[in-house]
């Protein structure tokens, strides 16, 4: 039988124990985890789980709600479509950094939408300091063009003052 | 010549230390051709070690002459008996393996390094090898070792190239 996958999104202010508690629940009530996402953004402790194995959404919500209440996190519930073992193998990496101002994200990510570009993986952090802070984000991504093409397309990104380097991801098997 | 049956995590035999060769011998020849058949076989497999294979003697092959993009390389090599004997530098990419299928993760690897090794016939070979190349040979040696990528694998959230912008500004300010 095909396994049904519910994504999980659970969010609450960051402390220790927090991911024994929530994948100890899971556990006890027989549910598995696939791929899972964890970390921390602002403060907050931000999950996000595939999980196979729950009768249903509302026996997924009762295994979590004890510790749901005693880690003050919230939960979001998804059924979703796919599964395991769907890896895209990303090969372009888009490196940005520069002063922080609003639209950074947006003025990058056009540029790579209109080349057909499709983002697997992107974080961004904001580093510096409060006066002078500095926005870095980190795109891999694939793509049928060369690196050459989405080097040049990003040039009028650049000339707004953002650094922004494009490099080709040859991944090695052996 | 054979295809060879490739092992896959959680095969424990993959974390075996393999033994040096002493028999440079028609014997080993044999194995390594069956060895590059299987690599060849192997969905876009770069370079393979022995181990892979069951096979526990210190045998690598790598070719690093078919990249999409090229990349500074010797062509095909058989390795007997590498060892790496100078390392420089490092740098993050990324890499994957036959015996892991369906993964692939970031891996900090020397940029440059020296190796010397036998060929099948027992000739010494010393190379320096920078890159890609490095990457490769440091990988398939690991097998040797008993050692696979996934237990090199860094976060995503590692990031040279922020530490290094770090490094550049910090000397900048002081200067």
């Amino acid at each position: 039988m095909k396994a049904t996958w519910f994504m999980l999104t659970m969010i609450g202010k960051d402390k220790p124990g927090m991911v024994a508690a929530i994948s100890g629940a899971l556990a006890d009530h027989g549910v598995t985890l696939g791929e899972t996402s964890m970390l921390r953004l602002g403060g907050n402790f931000t999950v996000m789980m595939m999980v196979s194995g729950a009768e249903d959404e509302q026996s997924l919500r009762n295994s979590l709600a004890p510790i749901l209440e005693s880690q003050g996190m919230c939960l979001h519930v998804d059924p979703i479509e796919g599964g395991l073992h769907k890896h895209v193998i990303p090969n372009v990496h888009v490196t940005v950094s520069g002063a922080d101002r609003p639209g950074i994200v947006s003025q990058v990510t056009a540029v790579l939408a209109e080349l057909g570009l499709n983002i697997l993986d992107l974080e961004s952090d904001v580093a510096g300091t409060e006066d002078k802070p500095i926005y870095i984000m980190q795109i891999t991504a694939v793509s049928t063009l060369d690196i050459e093409s989405i080097e040049s397309a990003l040039s009028a990104v650049r000339e707004s003052g953002v650094s922004v380097s494009v490099s080709a991801i040859e991944t090695y098997i052996g | 010549m054979a295809l060879l049956e490739i092992l896959q995590l959680p095969d424990e035999r993959l974390k075996q230390v393999s033994e040096p060769v002493e028999v440079f011998d028609d014997e080993l020849r044999a194995f390594i051709a069956d060895l590059e058949e299987t690599r060849l076989n192997g969905p876009a497999a770069v370079g393979i070690a022995a181990p892979q294979v069951g096979m526990f003697k210190r045998v690598v092959i790598i070719d690093c002459s078919t990249t999409r993009k090229p990349v500074p390389n010797h062509g095909y090599m058989v390795l007997v008996n590498p060892e790496i004997t100078k390392w420089d530098g490092f740098e993050k990419g990324r890499e994957g393996c036959l015996s892991v299928p369906d993964y692939t993760g970031n891996v900090i690897r020397a940029t440059k390094i020296t190796l010397s090794a036998k060929d099948p016939y027992g000739e010494p070979l010393q190379f320096d090898m920078e890159g890609y190349e490095a990457r490769a040979a440091q990988h398939e040696i690991d097998h040797l070792d008993g050692m696979l990528f996934v237990d090199r694998v860094v976060s995503r959230r590692t990031d040279l190239f922020k530490r290094k912008v770090y490094q550049d500004g910090g000397t900048g300010k002081k200067s």
